[in-house]
């Protein structure tokens, strides 16, 4: 009997290392995987268990912060959000069950603090627990709550404020906002609201006709092509047909012979609509991707929470190829649909000399002993016009708000750049259908001559125009933001 | 250096894991070093010196490894039960205690285990009772669907723990008187070597008790042990291996039959290959055991840093961790270093048995010595397999570690046995020196 004991025994020690291969499978082989079951809600668990750290404004003020609740094993961190609605859009919200969104989501490796995976069995075997770091970002508390504030004044709509030497974000605020300490709470009412969609960012997801603010893409194409100069004249009517429809000039003024500087200080539709046709589709459309349209926006919020800018037919994003009005959209009508920070890119590219650079949000990651472990370099950049052209835009810029049509964006004692826009948007079901609805925008940069902030504004279902409610906001945020230099 | 010095030998590192254990409990809970720790280790340690004094006393010959083994299981199920919840540590530390009283009165009044032989068909008569108990009226319990406990007053326990030990001396016994004819018996038909049909009917009647069991009690697993022990010892008694593939057919095609019929089973069956199914009803315990190990890694979260719970609520993130899931916890938290060390602790408990097996002089105790080793082994197959998902999930206990008490007792009773049988194997073979180690070689 005892031959077969011993092979009985080679049997179970075949068995028990069966075990062992199944235990090594679950453990260490198939780890990664089942980590990632949507039946598996450890890892966010474990989540809600590390300190997540803290998201800052530029000054130091407080945006969010984990509280604990609880201890021992049952200890969770819960995210609060001590300003409330005010940075709502950008920062987002990190919660476990409603998962996270925005700025939160994005950086949330650096908050969570994952590192390497060899340094995490470093963290394992010395029992260090896992801590997050804090974020700095570039948000300007006093210019986020002035722009927040005319905006709650004058209607849905949003602002950009960027710093364009470096592209950092100085104000991200979209109008309604919401609360993140109430999403896990009000979740679903928040994203049914569909008249107000509070959720929604309309800084970086509202897609809205441009209006004359586009003129600054397509006098920039003029000039760098070589098309026009600052002298070129063009004859403006007061009225022309394109397309089978009469394009207009407002009251229907002629402007015969008028340059570059007269066209944008008083918005000639008519000048621009030939401008446009004259650099042809292929030419004004390259410009308006060397500006960043066609392509999602490089800031640092999730991919699918910025959306394009560009001529749309539904949601298919046409090209140089496709049937278009080119003078409409030269003027900022026809399919053309943009998004605030992409008015603010352009903005900030004239600005700063031609040169585009990537807009963010984050600043530096702090980590939990407060050694700055990344910051931010804003050495990367494109370039869509030369300096030349820039300068050329920036003086006829200047007449727009000196004399022409966004004097409310004026500022005393400081130069100011700047395009008004109101594209007419009749019958948006949005703005509940009504006729006299507009688009209001205001893009510009202050000081003309040494940019700190470019900024671009707009108010949605507005019966004014961009001079009337979107340049206030332009100047009052500007002010803010200089003021605080 | 005799037996029983090497056991005190051995007991000291048990006594001391369970002090740093319960010591890196308390350091995670309170951040603190707490000095009851000490006084844990210090009890705990007693109460194996008690009983190694006992030992020497009565079995000075046994081997010595056995119980420092299954003390070294204790302790790190105490651990892992206090960390759980202090209060079943408490209660499994009295079971503990229970256990090794039962453990000295069985080497009391069994020191002539040949006296079961002379009970055998008694002994398998109340093991089948005690495996129909759950189902009884009044005193039967269920359990997630599967009838394992029964309840009289305030004593609730679980019978097939101890009708495993009636039933391996039931076929000890009865292999021990057949197996001659088995082997003489057999006939070769169409080159399959088949026993007599004469003595075909006992095995029949075994198979039908484990199919029998899967139907009344519902437990696969209890099934698959008692039908494996019965293997195992049919194929140490007969030498038969052609036997053990006719009984494996026989318990499959019995399994398969069941399986579709029988609901429970069906279930078990169906959430085992299919578990993502349903992942937050039926397919949740064993999804949940799996995502707990994927959470260990190498070395494991470390003591009382796992999830049992959902955070902030008592919804169960690791349903039943006391019992079914402990191994999943071992390994959430130990990691698969920390399952290695278990499951290699099971196997040197194993290679044990077995070794005494091998030294044991008669037929019966040999017998004896293979089938609670065989028992023992394939329990803790049977539910670490359930837990990491390479056989259905059922839930059986993984001997000396999960909580309850008829596990534990019923187990130090198992260990007795062996005890027993490796003290009078030693002192019949006159060696007690130069067996040392763990080598089993056939003699």
């Amino acid at each position: 009997m005892n031959r077969q004991i011993v092979k009985l025994f080679g049997l179970v020690v075949v068995l028990f290392a069966v075990l062992v291969g199944f235990t090594s499978y679950w453990s260490v082989f198939d780890a990664h995987a089942l980590k990632e079951k949507d039946a598996n809600k450890r890892p966010l668990f474990e989540q809600q268990q590390i300190k997540r750290g803290r998201i800052l404004a530029a000054d130091g003020t407080v945006i969010a912060r984990s509280v604990p609740k609880g201890h021992g094993a049952a200890l969770r961190y819960v995210r609060r959000y001590p300003e409330g609605a005010l940075y709502g859009h950008p920062i987002g919200y990190s919660f476990i069950e409603e998962g996270d969104s925005e700025f939160e989501q994005f950086h949330n490796d650096e908050l969570v603090g994952n590192e390497s995976e060899f340094s995490s069995i470093l963290d394992q075997l010395s029992g260090r627990s896992q801590e997050g770091n804090d974020v700095v970002t570039n948000l300007d508390p006093a210019a986020q709550k002035v722009a927040l504030a005319d905006l709650e004044a004058a209607g849905f709509g949003a602002v950009v404020a960027i710093e364009p030497q470096s592209g950092r974000v100085k104000v991200l605020a979209s109008n309604p906002p919401y609360d993140p300490n109430r999403v896990p709470y009000e979740l679903s009412k928040l994203n049914t609201n569909e008249v107000e969609r509070p959720l929604f960012n309309r800084a970086t997801q509202g897609q809205y006709p441009p209006g004359s603010t586009f003129k600054v893409v397509t006098a920039a194409a003029g000039l760098e092509s070589g098309t026009i100069t600052p002298e070129t004249p063009i004859d403006a009517p007061g009225s022309l047909e394109v397309e089978g429809t009469p394009l207009e000039n407002d009251f229907g003024i002629s402007w015969p012979g008028a340059t570059l500087d007269t066209a944008l200080t008083n918005s000639v539709n008519t000048w621009f609509g030939q401008l446009g046709q004259q650099l042809g589709q292929d030419t004004l459309f390259e410009y308006m991707e060397r500006f960043g349209f066609n392509s999602t926006p490089p800031i640092d919020l999730p991919a699918d929470q910025v959306y394009k800018s560009g001529v749309f037919e539904g949601e298919e994003l046409l090209g140089p190829n496709d049937p278009v009005d080119l003078a409409r959209v030269a003027i900022g009508q026809e399919r053309l649909a943009v998004t605030p920070l992409q008015m603010a890119e352009v903005a900030a590219a004239v600005a700063n000399k031609g040169k585009e650079v990537k807009p963010q949000i984050w600043s530096r990651v702090v980590d939990p002993d407060g050694r700055v472990t990344k910051s931010l370099d804003p050495s990367q950049y494109s370039q869509p016009i030369s300096a030349k052209t820039a300068e050329e835009l920036t003086t006829a810029m200047e007449g727009v708000v000196s004399e022409g049509t966004g004097t409310n964006a004026a500022i005393p004692g400081v130069r100011v750049a700047g395009k008004t826009g109101t594209a007419e948007t009749p019958g948006n079901a949005a703005c509940g259908g009504g006729e006299e609805e507009n688009q209001a925008w205001f893009i510009g940069f202050a000081p003309a001559e040494d940019p700190k902030i470019a900024i671009a504004a707009t108010v949605e279902c507005t019966e004014e125009f961009g001079n009337d409610v979107a340049a206030p906001i332009f100047r009052d945020v500007a002010e803010t933001i200089l003021n605080g230099e | 250096m005799s037996a029983r010095n090497r056991e005190l030998i051995a007991l000291v590192p048990v006594a001391l894991l369970l002090t740093a254990g319960f010591a890196a409990v308390f350091a995670q809970e309170n951040s603190r070093l707490d000095n009851v720790s000490l006084v844990y280790g210090a009890y705990f340690f007693a109460l194996c010196l008690a009983t190694h004094v006992y030992l020497r006393i009565r079995l000075p010959k046994a081997d010595p490894y056995l119980f420092p083994l299954a003390a070294l299981l204790m302790a790190f199920g105490l651990v892992m039960i206090y960390r759980i919840d202090p209060t079943l540590a408490r209660d499994q530390a009295n079971w503990f205690v229970l256990g090794l009283v039962l453990f000295a009165l069985t080497i009391q009044f069994l020191r002539d285990y040949d006296v079961l032989e002379r009970y055998r068909y008694t002994i398998a008569v109340v093991g089948l009772l005690l495996l129909l108990a759950p189902r009884l009226p009044g005193v039967g319990q269920q359990v997630n669907g599967a009838y394992l406990g029964v309840k009289i007053g305030p004593l609730a326990f679980q019978p097939a723990e101890f009708s495993k030990i009636c039933l391996v001396v039931f076929l000890a016994s009865y292999l021990r008187e057949h197996r001659e004819v088995l082997i003489v018996g057999a006939r070769r038909v169409i080159g399959v070597t088949l026993p007599p049909l004469k003595h075909f009917g006992p095995m029949l009647v075994v198979w039908g008790a484990s199919m029998f069991m899967l139907v009344v009690i519902r437990d696969l697993g209890s099934s698959l042990m008692f039908f494996a022990a019965f293997l195992a010892l049919l194929y140490v008694a007969t030498g038969r291996f052609s036997f053990v593939v006719i009984g494996m057919a026989m318990f499959l095609i019995g399994a398969w039959f069941f399986a579709s019929t029988v609901p429970h089973v069906h279930d078990r069956v169906e959430i085992w290959l299919n578990p993502y199914a349903h992942p937050h009803k039926s397919g949740y315990q064993i999804l949940q055991s799996i995502f707990a190990q994927a959470d260990g890694g190498l070395f494991g979260k470390g003591f009382a840093q796992g999830l049992i719970t959902v955070p902030g609520t008592n919804d169960a993130l690791l349903p039943a961790a006391q019992t079914d899931t402990i191994y999943s916890l071992i390994v959430n938290e130990l990691g698969l270093f920390g399952a290695c060390g278990v499951v290699l602790t099971y196997l040197l408990i194993t290679a044990r048995g077995f070794k005494i097996a091998l030294l044991a002089a008669d037929g019966f105790s040999k017998l004896l010595a293979t089938g609670l080793t065989a028992v023992f082994a394939i329990q803790a197959f049977v539910i670490i397999g359930g837990v990491t998902r390479a056989i259905p999930l059922t839930g059986v206990t993984l001997p000396f570690i999960s909580y309850g008490g008829s596990s534990i007792v019923a187990n130090f009773v198992l260990i007795a046995l062996l005890l027993l049988v490796s003290d009078r194997a030693r002192r019949e073979s006159g060696e007690t020196e130069g067996l040392g180690g763990f080598a089993l070689g056939a003699r």
